[in-house]
């Protein structure tokens, strides 16, 4: 190698390093800046010398006082709610999720094509909207403030249908031949689903649970139509929200802290384990937009 | 703008490209908008020669079915019942009668009663012997909108039942009359899990979507044209009854009363803020977000695992949680000013919340802070799938990294998350939860406060429609006015960026 070209060599690893180093930095930077706010909630959680907020992170006297009062106000209520509305929710959207999204991407129907954009349609519409005569009609049925847990249910899994394309991109990209030849077979529609594509299908399965898990888990603004004040009917959402409103923020600071805290636990440590499905589900059906 | 040949292209400057591009973006709108028009008077015309043809067909089944299928017009099912299909004349003959004793029963009075949305409104009596005032409740507008609204659905699905049933008679004497047989009732059944299976999985789900999100902003969009409101309920406090379009002319009317700011003003004004809010949400999160992909991704830089774990884990923690948590980080007396104030950089708070333009930056910020994680993800897996030589192949020419980025990573990005950036826009124009539990809104504007409830420089129509209806004169009519205003807004948009995208659509080719 001439002087020359072992110099530029040179001057490359350099400047390859020089960036990675830079890049480095940035990386630390960055989870730095993600990852300070939680640290500063779990560490005000323990925080006793004060209820209200304050401008230094350090607790001056450390103590569980604030887990303690959290199960002797309605927090246990608001998180059996939730867990409760969650779970429900979880099971019941996958079935119709999948349903959907299973007959979209396999069955060349006549209707298919307007369905589809009917529904693209029907989500320009703010969602919000609907909540006015949800709500009014709940209420006749006796399904809101105190009772608002299966209220609540019906409305998520009601219109679950609708969120149907992360899922169907999935069943897009498993090959149609599988079907065809278990068709040829002598396979019913119901045993190609049953016994070829649910077996394939259980990344999509897991990460559908796992978003509709989680939707519920952190809804604030059909639970709050719902509830209404109701503090027997709230979801932690709710309740943690109203802890921070002016006139409660100065008493419950530090408890709202150990609520979000305790509330942030169960779905990160289940996204821990399922991360690999929802990297999955998220970039493949990106792609599918 | 006129379109150039390719060779004129290539003769302009670098800016000058660019500048044509934009131009020809422009220059294409009024184009697209009147294509988008134009299908939508296609789709119309076709809807109308549809039903046309069906009408024929009705008839001239009529004049040349035999004397079961003639019968069938008029006693739904007759025809297979009396070909030997029981099932399915039998679920016809009930859901005529079922139709029927409903229209008698209920469905004639509700569509009667459905131009006055009710007559009688709340009374009230002095009872002598209690000597209390006792309420008497009559009429119940909110009902009578509902259930009419649902009895015409009904009747729709009755219309469309009842032309099944005589497109089945001919469908059958086609089928005798070629000497075949009919299907039995147990192959039907049989059918629900094989050939028609569809239909049996959407049932479901359409159900619910029909009565939940279809007949409700069906119901809501009727709302618009009436007064129904807290003071207006049309039960307990008063009958609503219809005002025709005069809640679009109060959202649209420059005059309003003394001192405050007209409607037209302040509709203007937060349509402008979600527009804007819009754009630099989805902008800000999606090349800030490939940014962060492509550090993660590059070549010697370890731990990739780690640092993507990081930023997945702050996606699983609820946002309402995160997002009060930093709103209150970055309020007055918060940890962000305690911080800044303790090192000396600053001997007075910074009005994060307090100052109309320090709120709107702040919330595009915090905002990345919540959407680069979901975007690094997606970035990643669409990286991921860009052949590797094709950078070879540049870096052998002698391209270097920024050349490579605006060359290849960018134009394979934007080709695939098209249609992502739509949805996206379009979500971030409906992004209640950064918006309401970041700010709630504020900073309070003064002039747009005194016409509408508490109107706030950040907020958005959602949130503007939120607090409309949750407020104290619950005005829902106008709630309902901006929500069909935010479709339409929504709507022009998706038209135009869909007719300006590449005909990336096409889900066939991913197959």
């Amino acid at each position: 190698m001439s002087e020359s070209s072992m110099k530029r060599h040179m001057g490359l690893r350099a400047s390859r390093t020089l960036g990675n180093t830079l890049i480095y930095i940035l990386l630390i930077t960055i989870s730095a800046i993600w990852l300070i706010p939680f640290f500063c909630i779990v560490l005000q959680s323990f925080r006793v010398e004060s209820t209200w907020q304050v401008g230094y992170v350090m607790p001056k006297v450390w103590g569980l006082d604030n887990y303690r009062k959290l199960f002797s106000s309605d927090f246990t209520r608001w998180y059996t709610n939730t867990f409760i509305i969650s779970v429900f929710t979880a099971l019941f959207q996958t079935v119709i999720v999948l349903c959907m999204s299973y007959t979209l991407s396999r069955f060349r129907f006549k209707m298919r094509k307007p369905l589809m954009r009917f529904m693209l349609i029907l989500g320009f519409f703010p969602g919000m909207l609907t909540m006015i005569i949800l709500y009014r009609v709940l209420k006749d049925l006796g399904l809101t403030q105190a009772n608002a847990v299966p209220g609540l249910i019906l409305v998520y899994i009601a219109s679950s249908g609708m969120g149907y394309y992360v899922s169907k991109g999935f069943f897009d990209t498993i090959p149609k031949s599988l079907d065809e030849a278990a068709r040829v077979d002598g396979a019913t529609r119901f045993q190609v689903l049953k016994k070829i594509i649910l077996p394939l299908s259980k990344p999509i399965v897991i990460y559908t649970v796992l978003t509709a898990f989680m939707g519920p888990w952190g809804d604030y603004v059909f639970a709050r139509y719902i509830s209404f004040g109701a503090s027997a009917g709230m979801n932690v959402a709710v309740g943690l929200y109203n802890w921070l409103t002016p006139d409660q923020i100065n008493n419950n600071y530090t408890m709202f802290c150990a609520g979000g805290v305790l509330v942030a636990i169960p779905v990160t440590l289940l996204f821990l384990f399922l991360q690999k499905y929802y990297v999955e589900g998220v970039t493949g059906g990106a792609v599918k937009g | 703008m006129a379109q150039l040949s390719d060779l004129e292209y290539l003769k302009l400057s670098k800016g000058r490209r660019l500048g044509y591009k934009v131009g020809r973006f422009f220059a294409k709108i009024p184009q697209a908008t009147l294509n988008a028009f134009q299908r939508i008077g296609g789709a119309l015309k076709s809807g109308v020669t549809a039903i046309g043809r069906e009408a024929k067909d009705i008839v001239t089944t009529f004049v040349n079915g035999d004397w079961k299928t003639k019968l069938s017009y008029l006693v739904m099912g007759f025809g297979c019942l009396a070909r030997g299909q029981i099932l399915r004349g039998l679920l016809f003959l009930l859901f005529e009668i079922v139709f029927i004793g409903y229209m008698i029963l209920s469905g004639a009075y509700w569509l009667s009663m459905m131009p006055s949305l009710g007559k009688v409104g709340p009374t009230e009596t002095y009872d002598e012997i209690y000597d209390a005032y006792v309420h008497t409740y009559n009429d119940n507008s909110f009902q009578i909108l509902l259930y009419s609204v649902l009895t015409i659905f009904f009747i729709i699905a009755f219309i469309y039942t009842w032309r099944v049933n005589i497109r089945q008679n001919k469908e059958a004497e086609r089928i005798l009359a070629a000497g075949k047989r009919l299907k039995s009732s147990k192959e039907d059944l049989h059918s629900m899990v094989d050939e028609s299976f569809h239909k049996t999985l959407l049932s479901l789900p359409l159900t619910g979507i029909i009565i939940f999100t279809v007949l409700p902003l069906i119901f809501m969009i009727l709302v618009a044209f009436t007064n129904y409101d807290g003071a207006h309920d049309g039960y307990i406090s008063n009958l609503f009854h219809w005002v025709g379009l005069d809640n679009f002319n109060t959202l649209f009317s420059w005059k309003s009363a003394s001192g405050t700011q007209s409607y037209a003003a302040t509709f203007g004004e937060i349509l402008s803020w979600t527009l804007m809010w819009a754009f630099f949400a989805t902008f800000t999160n999606y090349f800030l977000g490939m940014f962060v992909a492509m550090a993660i991704n590059k070549k010697g830089i370890k731990g990739k695992k780690l640092w993507r774990t990081i930023l997945v884990m702050t996606i699983a923690i609820p946002q309402f949680i995160s997002l009060l948590y930093v709103s209150k980080m970055f309020a007055k007396d918060g940890i962000v000013n305690g911080a800044l104030m303790s090192l000396g950089w600053i001997d007075k708070a910074l009005p994060f919340w307090e100052d109309a333009t320090w709120a709107r930056v702040s919330v595009i910020l915090i905002n990345i802070w919540i959407g680069i994680p979901y975007l690094m993800l997606m970035a990643t897996g669409i990286l991921m799938n860009i052949p590797a030589d094709l950078y070879e192949s540049a870096r052998i020419d002698g391209a270097n990294p920024w050349q490579q980025y605006t060359k290849i990573t960018l134009p394979y990005m934007l080709f695939i998350t098209g249609p992502y950036l739509l949805t996206s826009f379009i979500g971030n124009i409906n992004n209640f939860n950064v918006i309401f539990l970041l700010t709630g809104g504020a900073p309070t504007n003064p002039a747009a406060s005194s016409a509408s409830g508490s109107v706030g420089y950040t907020d958005l129509l959602i949130t503007w429609l939120f607090k409309i209806s949750t407020g104290a004169e619950s005005k829902y009519y106008l709630a309902s006015v901006i929500g069909i205003m935010v479709f339409v807004v929504v709507s022009i948009i998706a038209l135009i960026v869909y007719n300006l995208l590449p005909s990336i659509k096409n889900e066939e080719d991913f197959q």
